[in-house]
């Protein structure tokens, strides 16, 4: 027999039940909570007089419909604008006092982005399962933890039975060898990644990032690769824990500490795929290839690097992939040949679980420096992952670097990412944005989204258009 | 949960690949705090030609009468005929409740997104992977014929087309069962909770770590 995946064994390690049909039933360390997908899970529990199986398991956070503005977010929940939003964070609220678990609320100095939260405060930690009610939780996956998105009913399942159902997935390893080239970051290694597999060639599998290019990367590289693995249609994402990840867990909030700090280290030592490890798919990049990437079009995998040029359908001779690219650049407002250099850009948003964390604004902060946001741009906004990184990041003062070029500072949360809160582009804006997702109206009803990482946003909003950060 | 036995229904199209869970139901309604009430906002943008909020009366919006899904002869379809990945993205529930409230039962496609197809399972929702070259037959068979019907048996595991042509499907074992029964998923782990706790306190004392309270 051969050896383990780290998928293996951290599936291994959670096995409470290996049925005759094919289930399993897996152990949850931890499940995040916020507001959006939580509401119907609490009110299943209360139809059904049931009671968290274990509640120190879970922690909340509001952040997808939580002002950005100042003057809005001051007044607290009571604050909230909209009253739909208003009353979604109220209900996190109320059901996290109901039924006693630790919620970090609007204004908490912790509160942020949760898949910012997890891990800047230890709450999810090596060899864990987590779990949280949006795809984007495979970002935990950085720290050599097994974690994916799920759906509301299984919110309500793990609060019930700190287990989930699963079927286990295939393993697949996706390798960037080499070395990124100045000026390219983890951002483009991922969006590069899922622009060799597609949207749907992690679909099944558990994709581990490995490689040097991946080992080189800081551990906030690390969770903006897994945080877009879901992109790539994996569930989940993971990445070895060594040096580094044992090195950023070390005296946060819940890390562990004394005699049992040493515990966790020595099985923490063990999160590593085994050199004769099986995997069902291998896909290999080098680092070296790796140029600034810009999608063009209404998927992750409409992406091209920054010298590139907006396909022409007429060249694809699949029917539904013309239509596709069709659709596409007709949304998007595109022509076939165009460079990407001359899309023209209207908004900038610099934020979201994907870029959202201290690395992120110093490079995009590094950009801006002494520069100003170009006319042509109507919003450049810089939303900070959680208090926390706001307030290091004031400690730097990278906030004020940024106003000073004319983007705006603002209050935590998931803010433009998925525009549920008043940040949001209009109908035609085309937005160079460092979050995940450029799907039809995704960043606001006819909105057109240009993913990009912060360094390649912040030079955006200076010139007006792309251009390669490399020659910056 | 309702059960799933047998379903006959109307088909409709949405014929392109990689459809969204934000383009199944927008995010302005996933503010709503209830289960039900997705239905009239289902492929909101490409429903409407307006920009839809919470809350608005449908029956004033201006309609897109391109769209299939608001054509007479896909009026009451409970079968859609979908392509390549359908469901990727977010993972909203509230892209299944969206496609069961408005009256679909049944999604046929050649792949769908992990946690989409996972989550229809837990409404009552039979998402069918069959081959490209099957969904596409499909297609055609349905633009060809007005009032196109099919009927889907998951008992048998088998879609009946009108011409009396039959078409296997897969589904694993567990799941069938329950949309079959269509069994409480936490009744059923719950029947487990002795072997939970057993693996939970051996798991404490193996990871203390994991086990320390939030604060």
């Amino acid at each position: 027999m051969g050896g383990k995946t780290l998928y293996d064994k951290l599936w291994d390690s959670h096995l409470v039940e290996q049925r005759a049909d094919g289930s399993s039933l897996i152990y949850i360390d931890r499940q995040l909570i916020h507001e959006v997908t939580s509401p119907q899970a609490f009110e299943g529990l209360r139809l059904s007089g049931r009671r968290p199986w274990r509640v120190d398991a879970n922690l909340a956070v509001p952040d997808h419909n939580v002002p950005t503005r100042h003057d809005e977010r001051i007044g607290g929940i009571g604050g909230i604008v909209d009253p739909v939003s208003r009353l979604q964070v109220q209900t996190l609220n109320d059901n996290c006092k109901d039924f006693g678990i630790v919620e970090y609320d609007i204004n908490d100095q912790r509160q942020g982005i949760v898949h910012v939260v997890g891990p800047e405060q230890g709450a999810t930690l090596p060899g864990m399962t987590v779990v949280c009610g949006d795809s984007h939780t495979s970002t935990h996956g950085a720290l050599g933890a097994l974690a994916h998105g799920i759906g509301t009913s299984e919110v309500e399942h793990v609060l019930a039975t700190q287990c989930l159902v699963q079927q286990k997935m295939k393993n697949m390893l996706v390798r960037v060898d080499g070395k990124l080239k100045p000026g390219v970051t983890a951002k483009d290694a991922v969006l590069a990644i899922i622009g060799e597999i597609g949207t749907a060639g992690g679909t099944g599998y558990a994709i581990e990032f490995g490689g040097e290019v991946i080992r080189d990367l800081s551990m906030e590289g690390r969770m903006t690769v897994c945080n877009m693995a879901i992109e790539a249609g994996a569930r989940a994402g993971m990445i070895a824990c060594d040096e580094k990840t044992i090195e950023y867990v070390k005296g946060r909030t819940y890390a562990p500490k004394g005699e049992m700090w040493h515990h966790a280290v020595a099985a923490w030592r063990d999160l590593h795929s085994d050199a004769d490890a099986y995997f069902d798919g291998v896909v290999a990049l080098q680092g070296e290839d790796i140029k600034p990437q810009v999608t063009w079009g209404t998927s992750p995998e409409m992406v091209l690097p920054v010298d590139g040029v907006l396909p022409d359908p007429a060249a694809s001779d699949n029917a539904t992939e013309r239509e596709s690219i069709e659709r596409a650049l007709a949304y998007m407002g595109l022509q076939p040949g165009m460079p990407i250099t001359d899309i023209k850009l209207d908004k900038v948003f610099i934020g979201s679980c994907t870029n959202s964390r201290i690395e992120d604004l110093r490079a995009a902060a590094k950009v801006v420096a002494g520069k100003r946001v170009a006319d042509s741009i109507r919003l450049a906004m810089v939303v900070p992952g959680s208090g926390e990184v706001k307030e290091q990041a004031e400690g730097e003062g990278l906030d004020k670097v940024f106003t000073d070029a004319g983007l705006e500072w603002r209050e935590p949360g998931c803010s433009m990412c998925l525009a549920m809160n008043s940040d949001k582009l209009g109908n035609g804006e085309h937005c160079a944005s460092t979050s995940n997702r450029n799907f039809e109206g995704r960043q606001g009803f006819g909105g057109r989204t240009h993913l990009v990482s912060p360094a390649m946003a912040a030079a955006a909003a200076v010139t007006g258009h792309f251009v390669d950060v490399r020659e910056w | 949960m309702k059960k799933f036995n047998t379903h006959k229904g109307r088909t409709a199209p949405m014929d392109r690949a990689n459809v969204d869970t934000d383009l199944i139901i927008p995010k302005q309604f996933l503010k709503s705090i209830k289960r039900s009430g997705f239905g009239p906002n289902l492929f909101d943008e490409l429903r409407y030609h307006d920009q839809g909020e919470p809350g608005q009366d449908h029956s004033r919006r201006p309609v897109n009468a391109d769209f299939p899904l608001n054509q007479a002869r896909y009026q009451d379809a409970s079968i859609l005929l979908t392509r390549e990945n359908f469901g990727c993205g977010s993972s909203r529930e509230h892209a299944p409740w969206a496609l069961d409230d408005h009256g679909f039962r049944v999604i046929i496609a050649p792949s769908f997104a992990d946690i989409f197809y996972n989550n229809c399972f837990k409404n009552g929702l039979l998402p069918i992977v069959l081959e490209h070259a099957l969904v596409e037959e499909l297609f055609q068979e349905m633009y060809d014929n007005h009032g196109h019907e099919l009927t889907v048996d998951l008992e048998r595991q088998v879609i009946e087309s009108p011409h009396g042509r039959e078409i296997a499907f897969e589904i694993d074992a567990f799941r069938k069962h329950c949309l079959f029964h269509g069994l409480d998923d936490i009744g059923l782990t719950l029947e487990s909770a002795d072997s939970i706790r057993d693996f939970e306190s051996r798991w404490e004392e193996q990871s203390p770590w994991l086990f320390g309270a939030l604060k």
